[in-house]
């Protein structure tokens, strides 16, 4: 693997492959001694645009566990605010010898320009960019609802015929993008549940199911509900009338979490807003995954960092690495 | 200044004759002409149309010299086989008094390329609050006719209709960059599929065409002309269409690259393909094709927009908006409608220079290829195949979409008032005034 830019062009085998291997780092996790030796010597740079505490220890917590030498690049209180530009921030890493840059930007399309611009030979890992795509949540959040299905005997199965519902602002979640495309390639049905003000123009060739009604989704007894975070400044813009009427219509509060079947489970890719799109009784009943998540995060990201920098790159492809 | 005898040319593609061009006016146009040490040039097999006028040009100087000057812009234009450019008042200061316009109009006059035409701004600094001082710049040398705050949207309907009533007192036109602001607030691409994937923010269509739509009935009420800066829309040709079947006194252009290019090539994020309005749909193309080619759109205008590399080579949303067009408007034209069989070369004369000249209020341009006539001329090899590269473009800037791409053509001569600018494909250096 050369970069993982987004799940719209990752292919099936492609997503397998990424999810099988994590599941080989999420063995490795429950082991005394949780590091590899396998990236020693290989930079991994977390250059963040946009603060994202959970996202950037997560990277972090990956690739230490396989001994990369990590380098934290904030873009904030860096030459960055000062105004250095991508294209600057990206020959300064290439000459400091970086292997593989993991970036969050909050502009729509950074990573892409990134890795295609010329200006960096290493590996670029959207770790998500703007409005666009946040493709290793979306891996995770597909490894976590594989392990919830098929436990131990997960490897090498895709989710075909696991009906999934997101909620929320899918206008600008680059968390639902991702998972509409990874999900579907892997065989699941994808309903969006959202304000019509809060969904694209226009998704005709998103291969999902458009709802406004949430209780309406919930009477079909999806295997899994994931809940998107709501941004409170979008109800300054008009996209909703107010926080109680979205968590109304929108929320998943404990009465309609108690309508799901028993098996069903309940995601958040964090941080939550607490009743607001989401009821601390779903949160935290046995359905919640939000840690387990959090946890299948790590093993995501460490197989999406031995993908890209361990094995054969593309480009390297004959030099026997 | 040399005499001229042009010979073989295809006048607007059709009959083969030469041309005599003495003292800068078109003498004589025959068969087996000659003029005693007259300059000779071979036009045999090239396609003779009348120097090219630009309605929608940024030529960026005052202020933006590191993008263009009206020295380079206007070398840019000779190029691209236009004799007279209209210059946008976006500048720094803003074009927005008679000193500025009359600094530009001096500064084309110095640089000879081209004929440079200032378009004054309507609205003072372009801030759409008080109406700039209109009559001051249409009794200036300059003589300007045509007012714009292009890249800004006239948005208060009541400063629009103020504009448009005030400019009748010296046979003015309103030229209208329609954008609702409101619909459009950070919007970095067509509203539609294609955005929806990229996760950029919309620029809907009903924001352009619903400025048209309150434009024509406002020129409507109170009498005016009104002309639509780059229009992109299917809905936008639709309601031009309505407005002149109900007499309205409205005009419209569109760019080459909207004639061309969809909101498809967006999706690499590659900041050449980000322009306001932006690319929209293949459904949208051909309806401005359609549109011009009908003669509801009027003419071809390059919103030729120079940028430096830098804001260009950066993440899509911190990328400016525009796109170079001067060097290579015709051959985009050739391309998407005299090769599409939609329109003729009258047509393109028509619509990239008799009908520009005649919005602009331009004299002693866009004139037919007639004896008596000035002798602004382009000499176009429309067997010339090949790709459009750098070595193309002779502005200052390189943001142009079509690098690398194969367009047909080539301007092969370019002569402004009697004056040769472009010589056998090559920008002259040393103009013979």
């Amino acid at each position: 693997m050369r970069h993982l830019l987004d799940t719209h062009t990752l292919d099936r085998e492609g997503a397998l492959r990424i999810l099988d291997v994590a599941e080989d780092m999420s063995d490795t996790q429950s082991r005394e001694n949780r590091k590899l030796p396998t990236l020693r010597g290989k930079t991994v740079v977390n250059l963040f645009f946009e603060d994202s505490t959970r996202t950037r220890i997560s990277f972090e917590a990956a690739a230490k566990r396989l001994s990369a030498d990590v380098i934290n690049f904030a873009a904030k209180g860096s030459s960055v605010s000062k105004g250095e530009s991508l294209k600057d921030t990206a020959q300064t890493l290439q000459a400091m010898g970086a292997d593989a840059v993991v970036i969050r930007h909050h502009a729509s399309g950074a990573p892409r320009t990134l890795a295609t611009s010329g200006w960096i030979s290493a590996g670029v890992v959207n770790a998500g960019d703007g409005t666009h795509e946040h493709p290793t949540q979306a891996l995770l959040d597909a490894f976590t609802i594989r392990k919830r299905r098929f436990g131990a005997d997960s490897r090498g199965r895709d989710l075909s015929g696991t009906r999934v519902v997101i909620v929320g602002d899918v206008l600008h979640s680059r968390v639902a993008r991702s998972n509409v495309w990874l999900l579907t390639t892997l065989g699941a049905e994808v309903t969006l549940v959202s304000p019509p003000t809060l969904v694209p123009q226009n998704v005709s060739q998103w291969p999902v199911r458009v709802l406004y009604d949430l209780d309406e989704a919930l009477a079909d007894g999806p295997d899994a509900v994931m809940m998107l975070r709501i941004q409170l400044e979008r109800m300054n813009a008009a996209y909703f009338p107010s926080e109680r009427e979205y968590s109304r219509r929108w929320g998943l509060d404990a009465m309609r979490a108690a309508t799901l079947p028993g098996d069903s489970i309940v995601m958040h890719p964090g941080p939550m807003n607490r009743g607001l799109e989401i009821s601390a009784e779903a949160a935290d009943s046995p359905r919640s995954t939000v840690l387990e998540q959090v946890a299948n995060g790590v093993s995501v990201r460490m197989a999406v960092l031995y993908l890209l920098l361990a094995g054969e790159r593309d480009d390297e492809r004959g030099e026997g690495s | 200044m040399d005499t001229l005898v042009i010979t073989g040319a295809q006048l607007l593609g059709d009959r083969a004759a030469d041309i005599v061009v003495e003292h800068g006016v078109i003498a004589e146009i025959g068969t087996g002409l000659s003029r005693t040490g007259a300059r000779v040039i071979d036009a045999d097999g090239l396609v003779a149309l009348p120097g090219l006028v630009d309605l929608h040009t940024h030529l960026r100087e005052p202020g933006y010299e590191a993008s263009e000057t009206i020295l380079t812009g206007t070398r840019a234009a000779a190029a691209g086989g236009f004799t007279a450019v209209f210059a946008m008042p976006n500048t720094s200061p803003v074009a927005d008094s008679a000193g500025v316009v009359e600094q530009e109009l001096a500064l084309g006059e110095a640089a000879g390329y081209a004929t440079v035409q200032p378009i004054g701004a309507v609205t003072v600094g372009q801030k759409g609050e008080r109406l700039a001082e209109l009559g001051a710049m249409a009794s200036s040398r300059a003589k300007v006719r045509v007012f714009s705050d292009d890249g800004f949207c006239v948005f208060d309907p009541l400063i629009m209709r103020r504009a448009l009533e005030y400019v009748k007192s010296f046979g003015g036109v309103i030229a209208q960059h329609a954008q609702d602001p409101r619909l459009t607030e950070g919007a970095q691409m067509n509203e539609g599929v294609v955005s929806a994937e990229l996760g950029l923010a919309g620029w809907p269509a009903v924001a352009e065409e619903s400025i048209i739509a309150r434009d024509v009935l406002l020129a409507e009420h109170v009498g005016s002309r009104l002309h639509v800066c780059h229009l992109s829309t299917a809905g936008s040709v639709d309601i031009i269409r309505w407005a002149k079947k109900r007499g309205i006194d409205v005009t419209a252009e569109v760019t080459p690259h909207h004639l061309l290019l969809t909101d498809e090539l967006v999706r690499g994020y590659d900041a050449k393909y980000k322009v306001n309005p932006p690319l929209r749909r293949e459904e949208d193309v051909l309806a401005v094709r359609e549109g011009l080619a009908d003669g509801t759109i009027d003419i071809v205008a390059t919103d030729h927009a120079p940028h430096p590399s830098e804001n260009k080579a950066c993440e899509w949303q911190a990328a400016a908006n525009g796109m170079v067009g001067l060097e290579s408007a015709l051959r985009v034209v050739h391309q998407s409608m005299v090769q599409t069989g939609l329109i003729g070369w009258s047509d393109v004369a028509r619509v990239m220079s008799a009908t520009p000249a005649r919005i602009g209020l331009l004299d002693g341009h866009g004139t037919p290829l007639e004896v008596g006539q000035p002798a602004h001329i382009a000499l176009y090899d429309a067997s010339h195949e090949g790709t459009f590269t750098a070595a193309d473009l002779h502005g200052r800037s390189h943001n142009s979409p079509y690098l690398g791409r194969d367009l047909p053509g080539r301007v092969e001569w370019t002569i402004h008032g009697g004056v040769v600018t472009v010589a056998a494909g090559a920008v002259v250096e040393e103009l013979t005034a």
